[in-house]
């Protein structure tokens, strides 16, 4: 007979009414969303006002307040996929090896002779020497330098590697350094924009690794690609540099461990400088806008203790000789020492305006990017247009269940009621899913929910029709509705695991609003599944227990 | 009173139009595949590189002086269509731009998009760009590569869950089915030039997930009629298969494609494409669940032993989840 444990029965309500409460948010996606906002702002630490009041009393504390996130397609905003130049970084970990190794070369003057870096590509240090029989020495006393690697991988090996051939030295990064130095630029890029990215305060950006070099960054809201790229900033990297000459020739070409580089006011003033740095960007802790001592806007930074004690070392060493603040490879200025700087802090004061100190302080203060950043894939969607197509996704999705239940109960009245209330509920289970694990809905994810609609009721066509050939063979009404369920449950269960499959995969190799139709999809075969089988199968029951109908018609 | 498709009881004969059907599906695959090779696929950026910009207008789109406007901007390649829906208003005229990827640049350079929108902007200054897209080369090319796995491994996926629960001739069959949907998907989109980009992937994708369920169905139901009819000849099993079937075969369908009808009307032309894709895919799965994939297996043929008890499936077939 028809029977169901009310344990069963229980549970299969209390999985409605969570889902119902889960899903009821986005209903009052408005309120909601500014209650929300509101309460993160005061978990930041912001000052109650009155804004913030007024926004957190919409929606009470109580009540569940997940919401679906909306796709950018739908909600408008910029995309980025950059590229991280990775091997930027090897160039100047090894420009940070030269001075070094020119120190060690230069104490071993006797049996080695007279250095001089060659040109090489940028991961790797050439030093040629004058006596070549004195390279294995020098070979030796580089390899000091190497210090062992701490990471899983790389257990047992060396930082850098040094052989010598002929009369050249030549040092180069280790497999193993390489690939964690690449690790530590993925995080401490993806962290820096991250900050930059906070810095602006946009809702609920996405800022992903993607693959071994790439980061992903989606902002909703943000005007377009372009913003979030100005935002982000591309390089801002800052170092100071001992100048050898002020002036200079921009058609001289730089020996290898100089750079030439142009004045970022003075059109055609050129400086060149030391290719290694004293101190860079990395080591800076903080940065604020300021004034100079005649009321112009600068910027004031100030260093961690290590490069507070370069900083000092090397001001206290020359004073009078001019150094260059250098910012995106153009210098910002070159003052001349006047006294030791060993407190770590100082000034950098140009031709800004207050804006632009501001916002120099404020990409100094996030840092600079450990390598340039490549952009490879950009797209920008304005808000109106996803409007329009929540508008029309909207629409469509009413009139798809309109025409379904429409068709549902013209073909099998009283039980395709209970399939279209089983249909209903199933929206109502996805969009409570996609709350609960912070799901997106995208545009190709409403289309999605649109066809799982029509393809939901699948299952429940497959137990009425499999209950209509039952009671063909006048078996009694619930023994042909039991029987129903029981023989067409292979059927639907095969089905949708195929279908699930494919959802699987569309999430794995998916991108973007792609993975989001993979996820409305996948969800709405579990949802659809359960309310199909359980929830039609409860409403069956308790009508027939109410009813004890002798025939049924389906 | 009820809505039926079909009367309640049928003894129609579909296995009998298996040669032309079949005839029909190999000569349909075949000129896809030729459309495919004579005029290729309007790829969109995705796959492609290159930028697109849409455009949106108070004003009448003039594609000529759009065309004018950009032509000295030398960007190569410039596609500029207007698009029309009727859900738009009157005061939403909507064109899309397309320029191909630029030599040496990954993605487009802000100055190329500041240049065209200025360009554009002189000829008619209420134009708005609602969405700027560009992909470099560089992803396009891996996109590709990625699609591509997607659909080989669900075929793979299904393969071999098909091969679990019933046996290899199913399989085959199913498998054939569905490459038969994937074919001619992409020659209607090669015939009516249809942008396809990602969405179209994931569409194809979403055909192969509702064609394989309806053959499912039907298989799963031949599989429980030759175990009931052990003595009955492969073709009119099958054929009763089909029958029994009928109905919901047709319903699932008829509400899976008022939905996407109701969509492809009002959705908005941003998805119509993806759209559309779903909708043929639903029309062409349904055909080929039964006349591909059980001509298939039909020919395959299906080993029947009379004397063991469940012969009809693979010692999986039993386990109802």
């Amino acid at each position: 007979m028809l029977q169901i444990a009310l344990w069963k029965r229980l549970s299969i309500l209390l999985v409605c009414v969570i889902g119902l409460a889960l899903a009821a948010p986005n209903l009052f996606y408005g309120p909601v969303e500014r209650h929300n906002d509101a309460a993160t702002a005061l978990e930041r630490g912001a000052v109650p006002t009155p804004e913030i009041e007024a926004a957190l009393a919409e929606w009470p504390d109580f009540l569940p307040s997940g919401l679906v996130n909306l796709g950018l397609d739908l909600r408008g905003g910029a995309h980025l996929l950059a590229e991280v130049q990775l091997q930027d970084v090897y160039a100047s970990r090894i420009d940070g090896y030269w001075p070094e190794v020119r120190d060690i070369l230069r104490e071993l003057r006797d049996t080695v002779g007279t250095i001089r870096r060659q040109e090489a590509p940028p991961d790797e240090l050439r030093v040629r020497i004058s006596q070549p029989e004195g390279m294995q020495a020098a070979v030796e006393a580089v390899r000091e330098l190497a210090s062992p690697i701490v990471s899983m991988t790389g257990v047992g090996q060396t930082d850098i590697a040094v052989s010598g051939s002929g009369d050249v030295l030549t040092l180069t990064l280790s497999e193993a350094e390489r690939a964690a130095t690449d690790d530590r630029t993925m995080q401490q890029s993806l962290e820096i924009i991250r900050r930059r990215v906070d810095e602006a305060g946009t809702r609920e950006p996405t800022i992903q690794r993607q693959g071994a070099d790439r980061i992903l960054i989606q902002v909703p809201g943000i005007g377009s690609a372009q913003e979030l790229k100005e935002l982000i900033g591309t390089t801002a990297q800052l170092t100071f540099h001992p100048v050898i000459a002020r002036g200079a020739d921009p058609s001289t070409t730089p020996s290898a461990d100089e750079l030439l580089l142009p004045d970022m006011e003075d059109e055609g003033v050129f400086y060149l400088l030391e290719r290694s740095p004293v101190v860079s960007g990395d080591e800076l802790v903080d940065s604020q806008p300021g004034f100079d001592q005649n009321g112009l806007p600068a910027v004031t930074f100030r260093f961690n203790p290590a490069g507070a004690r370069a900083f000092g070392v090397y001001t206290s060493e020359n004073i009078g000789a001019p150094f260059a603040i250098v910012l995106d490879e153009e210098v910002v200025t070159a003052p001349t020492i006047q006294s030791a700087i060993t407190g770590g802090s100082g000034q950098i004061t140009g031709n800004f305006n207050v804006e632009e100190a501001n916002r120099l302080a404020i990409l100094l203060r996030a840092g600079a990017l450990p390598a340039d950043l490549t952009f490879l894939e950009e797209r920008t969607i304005g808000p109106e247009l996803g409007q329009d197509s929540i508008d029309a996704g909207q629409v469509a999705a009413v009139v798809a269940m309109v025409a379904v239940i429409a068709f549902m109960i013209l073909s099998y009245g009283i039980f395709g009621f209970f399939a279209t209330v089983a249909l209903s509920l199933n929206v109502a289970l996805i969009f409570g899913l996609l709350s609960l694990i912070g799901g997106t809905l995208t545009l190709p994810g409403i289309a999605g929910i649109v066809l799982t609609i029509g393809m939901a009721v699948d299952a429940n066509v497959l137990v009425f029709e499999r209950i209509r050939e039952e009671l063909k063979t006048a078996k009694g009404p619930a023994r042909a509705i039991e029987l129903g369920y029981e023989k067409a449950l292979s059927a639907i269960v095969d089905a949708n695991i195929t279908t699930f499959i494919i959802a699987v995969i569309l999430f794995a190799l998916g991108s973007g609003p792609v993975r989001g139709f993979a996820v409305t999809l996948g969800i709405g075969i579990l949802t659809s599944v359960f309310t199909a089988i359980y929830v039609t199968r409860l409403l069956i029951v308790f009508w027939f227990e109410r009813r004890r109908p002798r025939t049924i018609e389906v | 009173m009820r809505l039926r498709l079909v009367p309640d009881e049928t003894h129609w004969d579909f296995m009998k139009w298996r040669h032309w059907t079949f005839g029909a599906s190999v000569i349909a695959m075949v000129a896809s595949l030729i459309i495919w090779a004579v005029m290729g696929l309007n790829f969109g950026i995705d796959f492609l590189g290159g930028t697109t910009i849409r455009t949106e207008s108070t004003q009448a789109v003039d594609v000529g002086a759009y065309r004018a406007a950009l032509d000295p901007l030398a960007l190569g390649d410039v596609t500029i269509t207007e698009v029309f829906d009727p859900t738009f208003g009157p005061d939403e005229n909507v064109a899309q731009i397309r320029i191909q990827a630029q030599e040496g640049a990954e993605s487009v350079t802000p100055e190329t998009i500041a240049a065209v929108e200025a360009a554009l902007q002189q000829v008619d200054p209420s134009l708005t760009f609602p969405s700027v897209e560009s992909v470099g080369p560089k992803v396009s090319g891996e996109l590709i590569m990625t699609a591509l796995i997607a659909v080989g491994a669900s075929l793979a996926a299904i393969l071999f869950y098909i091969w679990l629960r019933f046996e290899w001739q199913f399989s085959v069959g199913a498998i054939a089915a569905l490459i038969h949907d994937v074919v001619l998907t992409v020659g209607v989109f090669s015939l009516l030039q249809i942008r396809f980009d990602l969405a179209t992937i994931a569409a194809i994708l979403t055909i192969i997930g509702y064609s394989i369920n309806d053959t499912v169905v039907i298989f799963d139901r031949l599989r429980e009629n030759l175990i009931k009819f052990k003595k009955t000849p492969l073709i009119e099993v099958m054929n009763r298969s089909v029958n029994e079937t009928l109905s919901r075969t047709l319903m699932t369908s008829g509400t899976t494609i008022l939905a996407l009808v109701a969509l492809i009307a009002l959705g908005g032309d941003v998805i119509r494409g993806f759209v559309f894709a779903i909708l043929w895919g639903v029309v062409v799965g349904t055909y080929s669940s039964v006349y591909v994939a059980k001509n298939v297996v039909l020919m395959l043929g299906v080993e029947r032993d009379p004397k063991k008890p469940s012969d009809a499936g693979t010692q999986f077939a039993d386990i109802d989840a």
